[in-house]
């Protein structure tokens, strides 16, 4: 693309070691000179706010490891001992939860982002598939993380979760009870969910690295969805980038400071303050919020294994969607028709959001399978045949033509 | 040569998971002493960590569990097929829904037995799955009447 400078090391230091180990030209290239789309708006911050956030859960949650105890008759207990003896304990604490829940508001941002702008599509699918293997660790790590208190939505979360394994025929109960290391769950399931929690959020980062690799060799999608040709259609990644990214994070954490110091267990549930009691399911069982649209898909479907398959394939689906969307236009902007179905969709994920949080009856469950049966119908459907219907907007020759289009007006 | 070596590594790694000597231990068999469980009367108790109901049934709830058409049950099963002979008024089941794991609450839902309030599943009297997503009848566990008055669980 744009002919960036390449990396000159200043001092001595710098030369020895980059005839040794090419790092600091690894980072310039990478993170200095790096071309960039001009047009970038704020919705590209997400990527940087969610390297943030994985960072900010592993320093918190490392922190936590030093003060909790992974047993079944001790959890509870070492939870309240950080929040009330712990030295800024309450603090850690709430800012590793509610960071879990801040990580997904901005994976949700950065996932309607690359649907909007049509990131997925060729030559970017691999980059899309590492992002959906990230979601789906993303959703492990959360719920492992979530059973760790051992508090009642803990333990039957777990339970349930551990459950839709034994919707597998023949082999369903076998899985489970090698899961739970038991015939229920119980202390050898909460100190093996503590081990994969750890471990987790150490994988998402390897995926990252693969994730921020394809999206170098690609280079970035952009709001009109047509390539840089010239360096006139790129700024380099620092200073530009960097800083935009850097204010994005300010303003981030100021939504997330906001929870944790004045809405902290907003996005909790009181339920998860009594401690994991195996005789009493709790009258309202919910998962967390950004589990509830696939939660709401679960119920909507009267049969076990297929109601289990419906949920796993309304995520599964999204690795499918650069050969399901027929459309060679990426952005919406120039989709007319896309646009409008975009939007249906982002208002049926909220619905089903919505419905997941309600009890399983009545009209709630009827709502939930005509949302269940669109959203499954946008990706089989409705995209599979916008590409051969839609008569898209005329694309700009290059992102600097669009730019300097917009200025005339 | 290589392939049988990562199987038999994995064996142990995969194996280490299942239940351990010290869980099986703990699973071994229960005894319960069912005099004072007065009829109509539903108690809780645990064998290998999971809730087993000891319904004491009246005559009502009895017919209600033989007065059912077979035909019409998701998972078809006669009532004299879920008790012991002649003790028909004892019902002893595992008390977790076939759906996802969770505990009914006795005497409630639609068939006079039990409700899940996770997703909805009903069973009837006899512990039959008849409404909801549920899609087998409530287990039954291994167990004998060691006397009119005590059972073993296990």
């Amino acid at each position: 693309m744009s002919g960036h400078s390449t990396y000159q090391p200043q001092n001595g230091f710098m030369k020895w070691l980059e005839r040794r180990l090419p790092i600091a030209g690894l980072v310039y290239s990478s993170f200095v000179a790096y071309p960039t789309p001009r047009n970038l708006n704020y919705w590209w911050t997400f990527g940087g706010i969610l390297t943030f956030m994985l960072a900010a859960q592993i320093v918190t949650g490392i922190v936590l490891v030093m003060h909790y105890t992974p047993h079944a008759d001790l959890a509870f207990n070492s939870v309240e001992h950080i929040m009330r003896d712990v030295n800024y304990g309450w603090l850690i604490r709430y800012l590793h939860s509610n960071g879990a829940s801040m990580f997904f508001v901005a994976v949700y941002i950065h996932m309607f982002r690359g649907l909007y702008y049509g990131s997925y599509k060729e030559p970017r699918e691999v980059l899309w598939i590492l992002g959906v293997i990230l979601y789906l660790l993303m959703m492990a790590t959360g719920f492992l993380g979530y059973t760790l208190p051992w508090g009642q939505m803990s333990f039957w979360g777990a339970t349930v979760i551990t459950n839709f394994f034994s919707a597998i025929p023949l082999v369903g109960e076998s899985v489970v009870t090698w899961l739970w290391g038991g015939y229920s769950v119980g202390n050898p399931t909460l100190q093996r969910f503590f081990s994969l929690h750890y471990l987790l959020p150490f994988v998402i980062a390897g995926v990252v690295v693969l994730h921020v690799w394809a999206l170098h060799v690609v280079g970035q999608n952009n709001p009109t969805g047509v390539e840089p040709k010239t360096e006139k259609d790129t700024v380099a990644f620092t200073p530009y980038a960097t800083v935009k990214d850097g204010f994005m994070v300010a303003c981030f954490c100021i939504v997330f400071a906001w929870f944790v110091f004045y809405l902290p267990n907003y996005m909790g549930h009181a339920d998860n303050y009594i401690p994991a009691n195996p005789a009493v399911t709790p009258q309202h069982i919910v998962p967390e919020w950004y589990y509830l649209p696939f939660y709401a898909i679960l119920r909507a479907i009267p049969n076990k294994l297929l109601g289990v398959i419906a949920l796993f394939g309304s995520i599964g689906i999204l690795a499918f969607l650069p050969w399901l969307d027929t459309s060679r236009v990426r952005s919406a902007n120039y989709r007319p028709l896309y646009r409008q179905f975009f939007w249906i969709f982002v208002v049926v994920c909220l619905g089903l959001g919505w419905l997941g949080s309600k009890p399983a009856e009545g009209g709630y469950v009827y709502a939930a399978r005509l949302l269940t049966l669109y959203y499954f119908a946008h990706f089989f459907i409705v995209l599979p045949l916008l590409g051969f219907i839609e008569k898209t907007k005329p694309l700009p020759n290059s992102i600097s033509e669009s730019i300097l289009d917009k200025d005339k007006h | 040569m290589g392939a049988v070596g990562a199987a038999a590594v994995a064996v142990p790694l995969i194996h280490q998971m299942n239940p351990d000597a010290s869980t099986i231990a703990a699973g071994a068999p229960v005894e319960v002493d069912i005099t004072p469980v007065a009829e109509g009367q539903v108690i809780k108790v645990f064998w290998r960590g999971k809730p087993i109901f000891i319904n004491h049934r009246t005559k009502k709830e009895i017919e209600e569990a033989k007065n059912v058409n077979l035909a019409s049950l998701p998972d078809p099963q006669p009532d004299s097929a879920r008790v012991k002979a002649g003790k028909e008024q004892w019902q002893v089941l595992i008390g977790i829904c076939t759906h996802l794991g969770c505990i009914p609450l006795a005497h409630q839902g639609d068939f006079d037995g039990y409700f899940c309030p996770c997703h909805g599943s009903q069973y009837d009297t006899s512990g039959r799955i008849r409404r909801g997503p549920a899609p087998l009848n409530l287990a039954i566990p291994p167990y004998e009447f060691l006397s009119d008055s005590k059972i073993r669980i296990g």
